[in-house]
C-alpha cells in the first residue's frame, strides 16, 4: 500500500519454539524506529496474554481469540479488548486439525483488514502470489480471510481510529535485512573466500552469501564454483582462513558476533602487524560473554577499535541500516586492500536480522575494486630489491607482493619483530620505524573512511549536538524531528567510521552541549571520542540504552529534555 | 640482530635441476637453531626434495606457526613466500591461502607443541578438510624455545633434562592422523635423510593433506639418557616399515626397469611411489592395517617409520567445495560481479 513500514522480531534464544513477538511500525511520516508505545496488540498465544495486555498503550486495542475468553483478572479499563472467536469459527468452517489451526492465522489477518482498513485487493493479490503453485489452498485462505473480516465488520466499529491509507512513499524501496544486504555487498565486491563459524546473529550473513553464490557464482561452462566458502572449526580458524586468503590475494571475509571477535583477537593483531587485508563483520549482540544472543547492543566498539594485544588500531565502519550494509561492505573491501589491514563492518542484530525499508540498492557497472598497492610480475622484475614494508609514497602504505607471482616478490611474513625490509629484528630503532609507519597509515585512513553525516538546520550550528552511530539512526532522526516540534533545535552527527576524522572533532568542538547516544552500559563511544579527539569527557553527556531492544526516539527525547531541565534549574 | 644471510657461493661442479637451479637456490637464511638440531637435517632434506622435484621456489608457500620448528621456514628456499603465523594456527592460514590460490605448492612446518597442544584442533580440521599440502611435524617431545618443558608427544616415563619423568600419556600424530582419515601418513627420522627425502617428495606430490611426523631430536633439552626422543634412543628403536622410492612421472620409463619392488602406488599426477622390500603382509592402502602395525610395534617399544598409509583417491578441499580449476585469485572481477541488471531484478524480489 506504499506506506513506510518496519518490522522487528523479538525472539528468545531457543529452538523449541517459545513465544516470539513481531513488532510492526507503520508511519506516514516515514519513522521506522521501534516505537515506545504499542497501539494494537494481536495476541496469538494464551501463555503470554498477561504480557500482551500490559503492552498496549492506554487507549489502545488488543485483538485476541475469544473462543477461550480472557481471564477477567487481566482486563484493563483503559484499553479496548476485541475478541473474535477465531478458533471456533475455523473449527466450524474447516475439517482436519491441520487446516483448522493454520487457517486461524489467516482469519486473524481478515479481522485486521477490517479493523485497519487494509486494502483487500492488495492482500488478495499477495495470497494469490503466495499460493500460485498450490491452488488448492487458495480457496481455504480466502474463506478464512472472510471469516475474520466479516466477524469484525459485524461486531466492531470498523475501521478503528488507527487505520491504513494508501500512500506512495515506498515506491523506490525494498524490505530487506542487513545480513542479506551485507552478503550482497560481498558478492558485488568480488569476494571469493568466505570463512565462518555459526553464531547468532551473524549466521544468516554467510548463509545469504552461500545462497547468492549458488545463484550468481557458478561458472556457466564448467558448472564449478567461482568461490570457496569454508565452515571452520571455530572463529579462530575462520579468522586464519580469511587472513591466509587475503595474503594470497583473494578478497576474503568472515562474519561473526562478539564472542567470535574475542576469539579472533590474536589473529587480528597478526593481520594488523603483517599488513594483510581482510573484512570482518561483527553483528553485535548483547554481551558480555554469551550475554543475550537474540538481543541487540552496540557494546563491541571499544574492543574492536583496538582489538588484540600490543599497540593496534583498526578501521571500522558503522552501517545504519541494510542499505548501508551493502555499500559499506563494498567500501570495507576497498579500504582493507588499500590500507592492507583488517577492516570491521560493525552491524548489530537489529540491523542484521530485521527487515528494514531501505532505498532499492543500486549498482554502477563502472565500479572496479581498489586493490591497493600490489606489485605485479613486471613491476617486480624491474625493481632492484623488493622491501615489503618500505614507505615509498609517504602515506604510510607500503607496496605488497602476492605469493607465486615473481621470485623477487618473495618475502617472509612474520608476526615477530621485523624491519622495513620484512627481516627479523630485535633492534629498537628498526622495530619502531615499522610501528610508527603503521600509526601513520591509520592516520591516513582517518580521512579516507566515510565522513560523518551531519544534520543541521539551514547550516547554522545549534547549541546542542547529538552524536550516535549505527542502527539507532532511525530513532535519532525521529527524536530530532520531535524535539524540533517542541522548539528544541538540535544538530545531529552520525559517525560512520573509525578512526575519526577532522569532521568528528569539529562537531564536538562546535557544540556547547553534546549528547552521545549509544547502546551499551559504559558509554564506549564517548570513551573512544575522548581518547581519539582529546575532547574532555565531561563535555560529552551519555544517553545509554542497553537492555537489548532497539532504541526508541522517546528514550532520547526524554533524556535530552530531562538534562536540559536539570541544567536550567 | 637481524637474520644472517648465507653468502651466495656457487661451486662450479654443483648439479643443476631441470630448471637450471642448483641446490643452493633452494637454501634460505642461516639457521639460528642449536648445532646438531634435528630440525636442520629436516631443512636439508626439504631443500633436496624441492630441488629434485624441480619446483620453482617462488611457486611454493612455506607456512608455519610458532616454535623452533616453525622458525625453519626461514632456513630454506629464500625465493619462496613464507608465512610465520601465530602459535598452533598455521593450518587455517594455509587453508585460506590454498582456498584462494590452489596452484601454489604448500608446505607447512610445525612442531609437537604447535601441532599437538595449542594447535591440535586446527591440525585435526585441516586433516578433515583434506587441504592439499605437505605438513611436516618436527617432533622432539619438548618445548625448546621456552627451555625444556614436556610437550604432548613426550612418552610416559621419558625423562626431562632434570631427570623428572613425564606422566601424561602422549598424543601420537600418526595414530591421530590415521584415525581422522588423513590421506597420507608417514613417520620419518631426521637422522635418516636418505629415507626422508623420497617421503617428502611423495608428500609434496600427494593430492590432499600429507602429514609426516619426523622424529627430530632436540640436542639441548631432550637428547639425554632416559629420553625417548633422543638420537640414541631413536636410532636403537626405530623400525623402518619399508624405504620408498619416489618416481616422478617424467622419469617413469627408465625407473620402471628397477627390480625388487613389491608394492607401488600411483600418485594423482602420475608419479609412482614404490615400497621397497615390503613384505606381502603390509598394504599401505589399508588404514586399519597401518594403525594396527604402528600399535603393535609401539607395544614393543619400537618406533615405526616409513610411508605408512596412502590414499590417492580421496577428495581434497577444492573437490569438496567444487571450486573452479583456476585459482580464485586469478578470476577477473568481471566474472565475479553479477552487475547492475541482476541487482535490479533481485531488488524486485524484496519489494
Amino acid at each position: 500500500m506504499g506506506i513506510p513500514v518496519s518490522g522487528k522480531n523479538v525472539f528468545p534464544s531457543n529452538i523449541q519454539g517459545l513465544p516470539t513477538w513481531y513488532e510492526i511500525r507503520v508511519s506516514k511520516d516515514g519513522h521506522t524506529a521501534r516505537p515506545a508505545h504499542i497501539d494494537l496488540v494481536v495476541a496469538l498465544n494464551p501463555a503470554t496474554y498477561a504480557k500482551d495486555v500490559a503492552a498496549v498503550r492506554p487507549g489502545g486495542w488488543l485483538l485476541y481469540d475469544s473462543s477461550w475468553p480472557l481471564d477477567q483478572a487481566l482486563a484493563r479499563e483503559d484499553i479496548t479488548i476485541l475478541g473474535v472467536p477465531f478458533g471456533r469459527l475455523c473449527v466450524e468452517a474447516f475439517t482436519g486439525d491441520r487446516e483448522r489451526t493454520l487457517m486461524r492465522n489467516i482469519a486473524y489477518t481478515g479481522a485486521l483488514v477490517a479493523l485497519l482498513d487494509i486494502d483487500m485487493d492488495v492482500l488478495g493479490e499477495m495470497i494469490r502470489e503466495q499460493f500460485a503453485k498450490k491452488r488448492a489452498l487458495l480457496d481455504s485462505n480466502f474463506r478464512a480471510l472472510h471469516l475474520g473480516y466479516d466477524y469484525a465488520k459485524k461486531h466492531f466499529p470498523c475501521p478503528l481510529p488507527i487505520r491504513l491509507e494508501r500512500m506512495n512513499a515506498s515506491r523506490e524501496h525494498v524490505l530487506m535485512d542487513g545480513n542479506t544486504a551485507a552478503a550482497l555487498g560481498c558478492l558485488y565486491a568480488g569476494a571469493t573466500v568466505g570463512a565462518w563459524y555459526p553464531i547468532t546473529p551473524a549466521t544468516s550473513l554467510m548463509e545469504a552469501f552461500t545462497g547468492l553464490c549458488k545463484r550468481y557464482r557458478v561458472d556457466p561452462e564448467t558448472k564449478r564454483n567461482n568461490y570457496c566458502i569454508l565452515q571452520a572449526e571455530d572463529e579462530l580458524a575462520a579468522a586464519g582462513i580469511t587472513i591466509g586468503a587475503g595474503w594470497a590475494g583473494a578478497r576474503a571475509f568472515t562474519s561473526t558476533a562478539g564472542p567470535g571477535i574475542s576469539l579472533m583477537s590474536e589473529f587480528i593483531g597478526l593481520a594488523y602487524y603483517t599488513e594483510i587485508p581482510g573484512v570482518f563483520f561483527d553483528i553485535q549482540r548483547t554481551g558480555p560473554s554469551t550475554g543475550m544472543p537474540t538481543r541487540t547492543q552496540q557494546a563491541d566498539l571499544l574492543s574492536i577499535a583496538y582489538l588484540s594485544h600490543g599497540d593496534t588500531k583498526h578501521i571500522a565502519l558503522f552501517p545504519a541500516d541494510p542499505g548501508e550494509c551493502f555499500y559499506m561492505s563494498l567500501a570495507a573491501f576497498d579500504l582493507a586492500e588499500r590500507f592492507q589491514t583488517p577492516v570491521f563492518v560493525v552491524s548489530d542484530l537489529d540491523i542484521g536480522m530485521n527487515d528494514w525499508m531501505v532505498k532499492r540498492l543500486t549498482w554502477d557497472d563502472n565500479y572496479r575494486p581498489d586493490r591497493g598497492k600490489v606489485l605485479d610480475a613486471e613491476q617486480l622484475e624491474r625493481i632492484q630489491r623488493f622491501s615489503r614494508y618500505l614507505d615509498v609514497d609517504g602515506d604510510g602504505i607500503a607496496a605488497r607482493s602476492l605469493p607465486g607471482v615473481h621470485p623477487k616478490g618473495a618475502y617472509f611474513v612474520r608476526g615477530s619483530g621485523h624491519d622495513k625490509h620484512g627481516a627479523y629484528t630485535e633492534d629498537a630503532a628498526e622495530y619502531q620505524e615499522v610501528v610508527d609507519r603503521l600509526a601513520k597509515k591509520l592516520k591516513t585512513a582517518e580521512e579516507a573512511v566515510p565522513a560523518p553525516e551531519i544534520h543541521q538546520r539551514n547550516g547554522a550550528t545549534a547549541p546542542i549536538g547529538l552524536v550516535a552511530l549505527g542502527g539507532t539512526h532511525a530513532a535519532m532522526l525521529e527524536a530530532r524531528a520531535v524535539l524540533a516540534g517542541q522548539d528544541i533545535n538540535v544538530d545531529y552527527m552520525r559517525i560512520k567510521a573509525f578512526p575519526f576524522g577532522e569532521a568528528v572533532r569539529h562537531f564536538l568542538d562546535a557544540h556547547e552541549t553534546v549528547f552521545v547516544v549509544e547502546q551499551n552500559r559504559d558509554a564506549q563511544l564517548r570513551s573512544l571520542l575522548t581518547i581519539e579527539t582529546g575532547v574532555p569527557r565531561d563535555r560529552l553527556t551519555p544517553i545509554l540504552d542497553y537492555g537489548g531492544l532497539p532504541l526508541t526516539a522517546e528514550r532520547v527525547i526524554g533524556d535530552v529534555a530531562r538534562h536540559l531541565e536539570a541544567s536550567v534549574a | 640482530m637481524t637474520s644472517i644471510q648465507k653468502p651466495p657461493v656457487r661451486h662450479p661442479s654443483l648439479q643443476s635441476n631441470a630448471l637450471g637451479l642448483t641446490r643452493r637456490d633452494y637454501e634460505g637464511a642461516m639457521s639460528t637453531l642449536c648445532a646438531g638440531c634435528g630440525h636442520d637435517s629436516v631443512t636439508a632434506a626439504i631443500v633436496q626434495a624441492f630441488f629434485e622435484l624441480d619446483i620453482p621456489p617462488h611457486r611454493a608457500a612455506k607456512m608455519s606457526g610458532i616454535g623452533c620448528s616453525s622458525k625453519t621456514t626461514a632456513y630454506f628456499m629464500r625465493q619462496s613466500h613464507g608465512f610465520n603465523s601465530v602459535h598452533g594456527r598455521m593450518p587455517s592460514v594455509a587453508s585460506g591461502a590454498n582456498a584462494a590460490n590452489r596452484d601454489l605448492i604448500y608446505i607447512g612446518i610445525s612442531g609437537d607443541g604447535d601441532s599437538l597442544s595449542i594447535g591440535l584442533g586446527q591440525l585435526c580440521h585441516a586433516i578433515r578438510r583434506n587441504v592439499d599440502m605437505l605438513y611436516v611435524l618436527e617432533n622432539n617431545g619438548v618445548y625448546g624455545l621456552t627451555k625444556g618443558q614436556f610437550s604432548a608427544s613426550a612418552d610416559v616415563g621419558s625423562k626431562s633434562k632434570r631427570g623428572e619423568p613425564n606422566v601424561q600419556k602422549p598424543i601420537d600424530p600418526v595414530l591421530l592422523a590415521l584415525s581422522l582419515g588423513a590421506t597420507f601418513v608417514a613417520r620419518g627420522f631426521s637422522g635418516d635423510k636418505a629415507r626422508l627425502v623420497p617421503m617428502l617428495k611423495a608428500g609434496l606430490t600427494h593430492k590432499g593433506f600429507a602429514i609426516i611426523d619426523v622424529i627430530s631430536p632436540c640436542v639441548t633439552f631432550n637428547d639425554h639418557e632416559g629420553s625417548t626422543k633422543s638420537y640414541r634412543f631413536t636410532r636403537e628403536n626405530y623400525h623402518e616399515l619399508a624405504a620408498v622410492d619416489f618416481v616422478p612421472l617424467q622419469r617413469e620409463i627408465t625407473a620402471a626397469t628397477e627390480a625388487g619392488t613389491s608394492v607401488s602406488v600411483t600418485m594423482h599426477d602420475g608419479s609412482i611411489v614404490r615400497f621397497r622390500e615390503v613384505g606381502s603382509e603390509y598394504d599401505p592402502t589399508d588404514r586399519d592395517a597401518a594403525y594396527a602395525h604402528v600399535r603393535t610395534h609401539q607395544e614393543r617399544g619400537e618406533i615405526v617409520t616409513g610411508l605408512l598409509y596412502i590414499d590417492e583417491q580421496s577428495s581434497d578441499m577444492h573437490d569438496i567445495a567444487h571450486t573452479v580449476e583456476r585459482p580464485l585469485v586469478e578470476l577477473p572481477y568481471e566474472s565475479l560481479c553479477p552487475g547492475r541488471e541482476a541487482l535490479e531484478k533481485l531488488m524486485d524480489e524484496y519489494r
